[in-house]
């Protein structure tokens, strides 16, 4: 399964859900306002750092770029993909779940 | 409506203003002064290539008080004013300049 | 409000709280716009950025992979509005990890104490 996450953590508790609901070994993307979630100094960063070893955490590398985080320091263990690769996660692993 | 220009028409919103900046050239700001009954100067040019400038650097076109004032700033009193724009412009030189240098309507036009 | 009511003479201390991310959703956008017009009715204007509000002032973003427009630039723009009193909440900043360098502009960074004084003497405060 890959799960998709498009909302930032500090605001909504989207990651929290998604990372309580989902299966482990699934795939979850960070997207649009959700890879905020992905910066490694802030307050959400324990949310994602926790859990490397139940999941595997990707995030869309145009969303990084345009909210200035591509130079930002990420959590160790994200790996960055862009669009092609997104379709890649998505053929790979077959259902998709988007929490919104 | 739209701008014809060497055969090829460049769509404008019904004011005029052209909606994709990157189709903007200086034939096509003749042309759109032409229909403002503007004769391009190097006067009215100078405060046109301003005009874009500031477009580049901070993604709006100004409204008319700000621009006089960097108008002022960068090239002094004697053109920073209104009364000299509006000679340039007379329908209003936020307006009419910015339709000229291709940028969408000033914010906080008024 | 109807246009005859408007009078240039009043001026109102007007406090734009952004408190959103700038791209995910349009109120980033729309509160810059409404701080610029409230600015060319030379009104008294400040503006907060507090929570992911903060992100808007991020610097570095390069938007040309998402097809939208970067207007980060734009809040440079507003010193030249006479918008020059920027509101940083310390709290924010550090729960995302940002310190005042990775800002585009220079903003006054204020602890919640002190940006509760100031919501509490405007005039008009508009949250997004």
């Amino acid at each position: 399964m890959l799960h998709t996450v498009n909302k930032s953590p500090l605001e909504r508790n989207t990651l929290e859900s998604c990372l309580r609901l989902a299966a482990k070994g699934s795939a979850i993307l960070l997207i649009e306002d959700g890879v905020y979630g992905a910066l490694a100094g802030g307050q959400a960063a324990e949310k994602i750092s926790g859990r490397m070893g139940d999941f595997t955490f990707y995030a869309l590398g145009p969303d990084l770029a345009a909210r200035g985080l591509s130079e930002a320091p990420l959590i160790d263990g994200i790996k960055i993909v862009d669009y092609g690769g997104f379709v890649d996660l998505a053929a790979e692993r077959e259902a998709q779940q988007a929490w919104l | 409506m739209a701008y014809q220009l060497n055969g090829t028409s460049v769509e404008a919103d019904e004011e005029g203003y052209i909606t994709d900046i990157s189709l903007w050239s200086k034939e096509l700001a003749i042309l759109i002064a032409e229909d403002e009954k503007i004769e391009m100067s190097d006067d009215h040019w100078e405060v046109v290539n301003f005009l874009r400038d500031y477009y580049e650097e901070y993604q709006i076109a100004p409204a008319i008080r700000v621009l006089t004032k960097s108008i002022k700033k960068t090239m002094g009193p004697e053109k920073g004013n209104s009364q000299y724009l509006y000679e340039l412009f007379p329908y209003g030189p936020a307006k009419q300049a910015c339709k000229i240098a291709g940028l969408p309507k000033p914010t906080g036009c008024i | 409000m109807e246009e005859d009511d408007f009078d240039p003479e009043v001026v109102k201390r007007f406090l734009f709280v952004n408190r959103k991310a700038p791209y995910g959703t349009v109120y980033a956008l729309e509160s810059l716009e409404t701080v610029l017009i409230s600015a060319a009715f030379d009104q008294d204007v400040s503006v907060v950025f507090a929570d992911d509000g903060v992100f808007q002032l991020k610097k570095g973003q390069d938007t040309t992979g998402i097809n939208m427009k970067n207007f980060s630039p734009t809040f440079r723009a507003l010193e030249g509005y006479d918008v020059e009193k920027l509101y940083v909440e310390k709290e924010s900043l550090e729960a995302r990890g940002l310190t005042e360098d990775d800002l585009v502009v220079d903003v006054e960074v204020l602890n919640s104490e002190e940006l509760s004084k100031i919501m509490a003497a405007q005039d008009v405060v508009i949250t997004n």
